[in-house]
C-alpha cells in the first residue's frame, strides 16, 4: 500500500510546567491523502493547534516535548530529521497560516518582500523572479490591483485581506499540505465565507492538501473529506466528514454537533445547547476516559480505563469509547 | 442614516481614493512626517547641521591652527579682530580650538556609541532571543558591568592603555552599552513570541534569520532612539575625560579647552564658557533629534 501524503500515527507531547508535567497529545493518529482536506475538530484547549505545531517541529521545546509517535511525510520521518532539513520542509513542503491575520505578518515589510523571501529561501528564485510569483499569489487570493498591493505594507490591508496575504504567502512554495488553524476565528462572518472557499478552490487548483483545524462544525460539513474529533489531548472519533456529522458516534461529538447553532434542532428563541462541564486540566489525568465526567452516557467502567479503539471496515471509521466497543457492544 | 453613506454602493468594499492617497506613504516618510510636526526636533536638527557643518568646514575656512599661539596670551574676545573669540592662558585661539577641537569630541561621541550600540544590540538579542542559560549568563554580564561606577572604568581603562582616541572610544563604549543591552533583551524577547516570528518559523526562517530579519527591524526603534541618548552621553564622557587629563594630550577636543583653562576661570570666562557652550548645546540638539525620532518611530503617532 502507497504512503498516504502525511500520515501522523501515535504522536505524544507533553509540556512540563511549575506545576506539573501536562500530558497534552497521547496516541494521536491520523492520515492525510494526498489533495485531501482533513477537519480537526474540538474545543478550545483539546490540543488541536498543539497537533498542528508538532507535525511541524514548532512546538517550543523546553517546555514542550514529543515523546511517542511518528510524522510521515510520503514516508519520511520528519521528527528524525535533523532541524536544518525540517527548516528546509517548513513553508516549500508543508506550511501553516494562523489564527490572527491581524498580526502574523511582519510590519517592517511590505507584503510582496515578505512572500518572496519564501520563494527567494526555498526555492533559490532571484528577487525579480520572486516578486513576480508573489504578485501571482497576491492575484491568486483575490487581491485586486495585486501589481500595485505588493508593494503595500501589512497596516495597509483589513483582517481578510491580511489573512488572504497570509495565504498566498503560505501557497507561493507550492506545499503538498497547508495546515489552517482556525483561520477565520478571527474575521467577519462574511469574510469567513470567503475564506474558506478560498482554501478550497486553491486546493482543488493546486493539489495542496489541507488540515482544518476549527471549531466551526459547518466549516468542516463544506470543506472536509475526513474529520477528527479532538477532546483532552485524543482523537476520539474519526471518519469521513459525511459519516461523522451524519452519525457521530462518540458522545462527544453528538454534544458538539448539537451545539452548532443554526442546524437542524435549534429553533430561534430557544437557548443554546452547550455541553456541560469544561475541558479537565491535562495535569491531572487520570485512567478513564477524559470526557466520563461530561458524559451524558457515562458508564461506571468509564472512569476506570478506556477501551481499545474501535475501527469499522478498512480504518473507514475509528471511536475510542465503551459504548461501541468491539467486544462488547451492550451496555454492560 | 443614508445621507452619511457615500452614493456609490459596496462602501467596504473599496476605500475612497483619499484615504488610499494617505495610506500609499511609506512608513519613512510617515515617519518624517511625524518629525517635521516636533518642532523642537526641527530646531535640534537644524542646530546639529550647523555644528557639524561648522566642524567640518570650519577649520579650513578659518585657516588657524588649534595648537598654535595666535596671539597674547588672556585676549578678551571681541577686542582683536584676528581673534575673535579670545585666546588662552598660552595665547592659543579660542575659536579655533572650538572649531577643531569639535570634531574629536563629536567623533569620539559617535564612534564611542557605535561601539556601545553594537556590543548591546547583540548581547541583548542574544539574550532575549535564545532566553534560558544563554538569558541568565549575558544578563549577569550586563549586571557586572552596571555595578561598575562608569566614569571610574572608563578612567581605569584609559589610564592602563595610552590615552589615545581609540582607546577613550572603547573605553567609553564597554561602559555604556548596558542600557542598551537591557532595551534589546526586552524587545527581543517581546517580539520573539509575536505571530510573525511564529509565521516565519512555520515558513522555514532558522535563528538567525529570525533575529536579524524578522526581529531586528522591529526592534530597531526604540534603539535608534536609545543611540541617540547615548550619543549625547557620550560626547558628554569623552568632555569629562578629557577634563581629567585622560584624553590624548596632542588631539585638540572641547573637554580638553576646558580642562586646561579651568585654573584661570576668573581672568579667562571665555576659555571654559565657549567650550562648555558648545558642548551643551551639541549634547541639546542630539537629544532634541533623538526627542523627535522617538516620535517619527512611533508607529501609534502614524495616520492609519
Amino acid at each position: 500500500m502507497p504512503h498516504p501524503l502525511l500520515e501522523v500515527s501515535g504522536l505524544g507531547v507533553e509540556f512540563r510546567t511549575r506545576r506539573g508535567v501536562a500530558r497534552v497529545l497521547e496516541d494521536v493518529s491520523f492520515a492525510l491523502p494526498r489533495a485531501g482536506t482533513l477537519g480537526l475538530v474540538g474545543e478550545s484547549g483539546c490540543g488541536k493547534s498543539i497537533t498542528a505545531l508538532a507535525a511541524m517541529r514548532l512546538i517550543p521545546q523546553p517546555p514542550g516535548r514529543i515523546t511517542a509517535g511518528r510524522v510521515l511525510l510520503e514516508g519520511r520521518d520528519l521528527l528524525a530529521l535533523p532541524e536544518a532539513q525540517m527548516r528546509a520542509i517548513r513553508g516549500d513542503r508543508m506550511s501553516m497560516i494562523f489564527q490572527e491575520p491581524m498580526t502574523s505578518l511582519n510590519p517592517a515589510y511590505t507584503v510582496g518582500d515578505q512572500i518572496a523571501e519564501a520563494v527567494i529561501e526555498h526555492q533559490h528564485a532571484g528577487r525579480r523572479e520572486a516578486l513576480s510569483r508573489a504578485t501571482e499569489m497576491l492575484d491568486a487570493v483575490g487581491i485586486p490591483a495585486a501589481a500595485r498591493r505588493v508593494h503595500d505594507y501589512p497596516h495597509q490591508f483589513s483582517g481578510g485581506m491580511r489573512q488572504r496575504v497570509m495565504i498566498a504567502m503560505a501557497l507561493a512554495c507550492k506545499p503538498d499540505v497547508l495546515i489552517a488553524d482556525e483561520p477565520t476565528t478571527a474575521l467577519d462572518v462574511t469574510v469567513q465565507a470567503q475564506i474558506f472557499d478560498l482554501i478550497s478552490e486553491l486546493r482543488e487548483r493546486t493539489g495542496t492538501a489541507v488540515i482544518l483545524i476549527t471549531h466551526d462544525m459547518g466549516a468542516i460539513a463544506e470543506m472536509a473529506d475526513r474529520v477528527a474529533v479532538m477532546y483532552a489531548g485524543r482523537v476520539v472519533e474519526e471518519g469521513a466528514a459525511v459519516d461523522v456529522l451524519e452519525r457521530p458516534l462518540h458522545p462527544y461529538t453528538q454534544g458538539l454537533i448539537a451545539c452548532a447553532p443554526g442546524r437542524r434542532q435549534h429553533a430561534p428563541g430557544q437557548p443554546l445547547v452547550e455541553i456541560p462541564g469544561t475541558v479537565p486540566s491535562l495535569l491531572e489525568r487520570r485512567g478513564g476516559c477524559a470526557f466520563a465526567d461530561r458524559c451524558a452516557q457515562v458508564q461506571p467502567r468509564c472512569r476506570d480505563r478506556l477501551p481499545a479503539e474501535t475501527v469499522f471496515g478498512e480504518g473507514e471509521r475509528r471511536v475510542l469509547c465503551w459504548l461501541h466497543a468491539a467486544d462488547q457492544r451492550v451496555a454492560a | 442614516m443614508s445621507s452619511v453613506q457615500p452614493p456609490s454602493g459596496a462602501p467596504a468594499a473599496t476605500a475612497s481614493p483619499a484615504a488610499a492617497a494617505v495610506e500609499a506613504l511609506s512608513p519613512w516618510r510617515e515617519g518624517w512626517r511625524v518629525f517635521r510636526a516636533n518642532k523642537a526636533a526641527i530646531a535640534g536638527l537644524a542646530m546639529l547641521v550647523l555644528i557639524v557643518g561648522a566642524m567640518v568646514l570650519g577649520p579650513a575656512w578659518y585657516g588657524v591652527a588649534a595648537m598654535d599661539i595666535a596671539a597674547g596670551p588672556f585676549t578678551p574676545p571681541f577686542t582683536d579682530a584676528k581673534v575673535w573669540l579670545g585666546t588662552d592662558y598660552l595665547g592659543r585661539d579660542v575659536l579655533a580650538g572650538l572649531l577643531i577641537g569639535g570634531r574629536a569630541t563629536v567623533l569620539v561621541g559617535l564612534a564611542a556609541a557605535a561601539v556601545a550600540v553594537s556590543i548591546g544590540i547583540t548581547l541583548g538579542a542574544l539574550a532575549g532571543f535564545f532566553g534560558g542559560w544563554v538569558d541568565a549568563l549575558l544578563s549577569r554580564v550586563v549586571e557586572l558591568f552596571q555595578v561598575l561606577p562608569a566614569l571610574l572604568f572608563a578612567m581605569v581603562l584609559v589610564t592602563l592603555f595610552s590615552p589615545s582616541l581609540a582607546v577613550v572610544v572603547f573605553a567609553i563604549g564597554l561602559v555604556a552599552w548596558t542600557g542598551t543591552a537591557r532595551l534589546a533583551r526586552a524587545e527581543f524577547m517581546r517580539l520573539r513570541g509575536m505571530e510573525f516570528a511564529a509565521a516565519a518559523r512555520a515558513m522555514g526562517a532558522g535563528p538567525l534569520r529570525l533575529m536579524l530579519r524578522e526581529i531586528l527591524p522591529n526592534a530597531l526603534p526604540p534603539l535608534i532612539v536609545s543611540a541617540s541618548l547615548i550619543i549625547g552621553a557620550a560626547i558628554l564622557f569623552e568632555a569629562g575625560l578629557s577634563f581629567l587629563g585622560l584624553s590624548d594630550p596632542n588631539v585638540m577636543s572641547w573637554g580638553l579647552m576646558i580642562g586646561s583653562n579651568r585654573r584661570n576661570i576668573l581672568e579667562c570666562w571665555w576659555g571654559v564658557t565657549f567650550p562648555g557652550a558648545a558642548i551643551f548645546l551639541t549634547v541639546l540638539s542630539v537629544s532634541l533629534v533623538g526627542d523627535g525620532l522617538n516620535d517619527a518611530l512611533n508607529p501609534k503617532l502614524h495616520l492609519r
